[in-house]
């Protein structure tokens, strides 16, 4: 199976790759998938504090070329977006753009779910409910 | 010589054609392209004296008789002809079957139809190493037991099993035993009387000869052994195998196996050498590991677990320029990982980390040099984008951790 460029783009030059402080009260992490199913991604937001923009994103993740490059692009993403418009990120975007063929759809899941756990462990750390989610259609 | 891209070793999937079989098969496109079963002109006698000369280079090279080679068209064919046939043919013997979970799946999905027909079939396990248990499968053997079908090596992992040692159980309990020689026959010495082969499937493109030709070895004295044909029509083949013979690829074929009888020597010191190369400077790699018995394994395989990386994403960073198999399946079809892996034992996370490089007579030093930096700065650069391998070098132990699984 021939990866789309963007994707190659992505796998070669990844965005974002890094660790940011858990210890931190404006920092969220989502931490999705399992060895076992050959991906798990690690998602972080730093969110200020005052105005609710997420004003840095970092990962890392395990997995194939596309599941590398759909958090990749998901932390692009998230940069200066507030959480409230993160939360809108739909996995179908993230096909759309990478160009993912089928089989590959639940990496993009894989980077919207890490979104939404990082989001809530923020909101969980200062004081919010955690929100509750649908369960991800692929899986 | 300057290195030429993409570089191919991921020869246990297919081999390229040696340029002397493909110079002994073009003659029988063109002029030479007669029915080997034509008895009544000189079309069909060149043909049928090149199939017979052909039988006879296939026949040396396992020790075998040439009348005890049946052509087919591929190791599929001969694993479903000999299993399928066995069981039509020794019916009144007994209906029970004994294979190993670590065998090609031209011999699982064989054994799955044979139950769905009412069949029996024990599938059994294999130690860590790859190598069945010998007292294992001695005592599977039960008195409706008609066949042991057993590969020679490994597809994935290239582990030998100790056929000798199989076939004494089996004449021990009057019980047949086939095996899906494929990657061993003309890589290894394979010798069907020394071994103690009733059956063996094999096939010419592993061997530096052309796709869609195999054969189906079935000995014809002590036993002498039959098996029932899967395909009706002209009765080729001695009966087992209907189908106008592929004159040319049989030809290719027999120049194959003169070849690999010929030069096995030379080759297996090559190949060994330079796989020896490769899985040394890999190994020097933290958490690396090899896949499989490191000495009961065949001269041109290496099966190596990269710890914290995923084999698909390992081999995007280098799978323009060079080709090798990964035991990784990332697919919402299946997001299982190889089970071969897992029959040894191995976690998923291992499994899913694996990648196979199969060497072959063509392989240069300068290829496994490229190779091995490829490699090496891909799983680095892979492991510093790894939330595992950070995990790891924190101290984490990931059995720990409560993932989500999907």
């Amino acid at each position: 199976m021939a990866y789309s460029e963007k994707v190659i783009d992505h796998y070669q030059n990844p965005k974002n790759v890094g660790t940011l402080d858990k210890g931190k009260k404006n920092v969220g992490t989502g931490l999705v998938g399992a060895p076992e199913c050959g991906d798990v991604m690690r998602l972080q937001i730093e969110v200020d504090d005052a105005t609710g923009v997420i004003t840095d994103a970092k990962f890392k993740t395990f997995g194939c070329g596309s599941a590398i490059a759909s958090s990749s692009l998901a932390t692009e993403w998230l940069k200066g977006k507030n959480v409230e418009e993160a939360l809108k990120i739909d996995n179908m975007e993230i096909v759309e753009e990478l160009n993912l063929p089928p089989v590959k759809i639940h990496c993009s899941v894989l980077a919207e779910d890490a979104i939404k756990a990082a989001i809530n462990d923020y909101r969980v750390k200062n004081g919010l409910e955690a929100i509750k989610f649908e369960e991800s259609l692929v899986h | 010589m300057s290195l030429q891209l993409p570089i191919y070793l991921d020869n246990n999937a297919t081999t390229p054609c040696d340029p002397r079989v493909v110079d002994a098969m073009v003659p029988f496109f063109t002029q030479n392209f007669g029915n080997s079963a034509s008895r009544n002109h000189p079309f069909g006698w060149v043909a049928e004296e090149a199939v017979d000369y052909a039988r006879e280079q296939v026949a040396k090279l396992i020790g075998a008789d040439p009348k005890e080679i049946i052509f087919t068209s591929g190791a599929t064919e001969g694993d479903n002809l000999g299993i399928k046939g066995v069981f039509e043919m020794y019916a009144s013997k007994g209906n029970h079957i004994i294979t190993a979970n670590t065998e090609h799946k031209a011999v699982l999905d064989t054994c799955k139809h044979i139950e769905k027909l009412g069949g029996e079939v024990t599938y059994l396990d294999v130690k860590e190493d790859g190598l069945i248990d010998l007292a294992e499968l001695e005592a599977a053997i039960k008195p409706n037991t008609i066949l042991i079908a057993l590969m020679y090596a490994n597809n994935e992992i290239g582990v030998i099993q100790p056929m000798q040692e199989v076939s004494k159980i089996a004449r021990k309990h009057g019980v047949l035993l086939f095996s899906d020689a494929t990657q061993a026959i003309g890589k290894i010495p394979v010798d069907v009387n020394k071994d103690g082969l009733d059956l063996a499937a094999f096939t010419a493109h592993k061997m530096y000869g052309p796709k869609g030709v195999g054969a189906l070895y079935v000995r014809r004295k002590n036993p002498r052994v039959k098996v029932t044909a899967q395909m009706d029509g002209g009765g080729h083949e001695r009966g087992m195998r209907s189908g106008t013979l592929n004159v040319a690829g049989i030809v290719g074929f027999g120049k194959a196996a003169e070849l690999c009888r010929l030069e096995m020597e030379q080759d297996a010191a090559h190949t060994s050498r330079l796989r020896d190369k490769l899985e040394n400077a890999l190994l020097e790699i933290e958490e690396a590991y090899v896949n499989g018995h490191k000495e009961h394994r065949l001269p041109h395989v290496s099966n190596i677990s990269f710890k914290y990386v995923e084999g698909e994403g390992l081999m995007m960073g280098f799978n323009k320029n060079i080709a090798v198999s990964s035991g990784s399946a990332c697919t919402s079809a299946s997001l299982e990982p190889s089970y071969v892996l897992k029959a040894l034992g191995l976690g998923d996370d291992l499994a899913h980390s694996s990648l196979r490089f199969g060497l072959s007579r063509f392989t240069t030093e300068e290829q496994i040099d490229y190779t091995i930096e490829s490699v090496r700065s891909t799983v680095l650069k892979l492991r510093e984008m790894s939330p595992l391998w950070e995990m790891y070098k924190d101290g984490i132990d990931l059995e720990t951790i409560e993932w989500a699984h999907h």
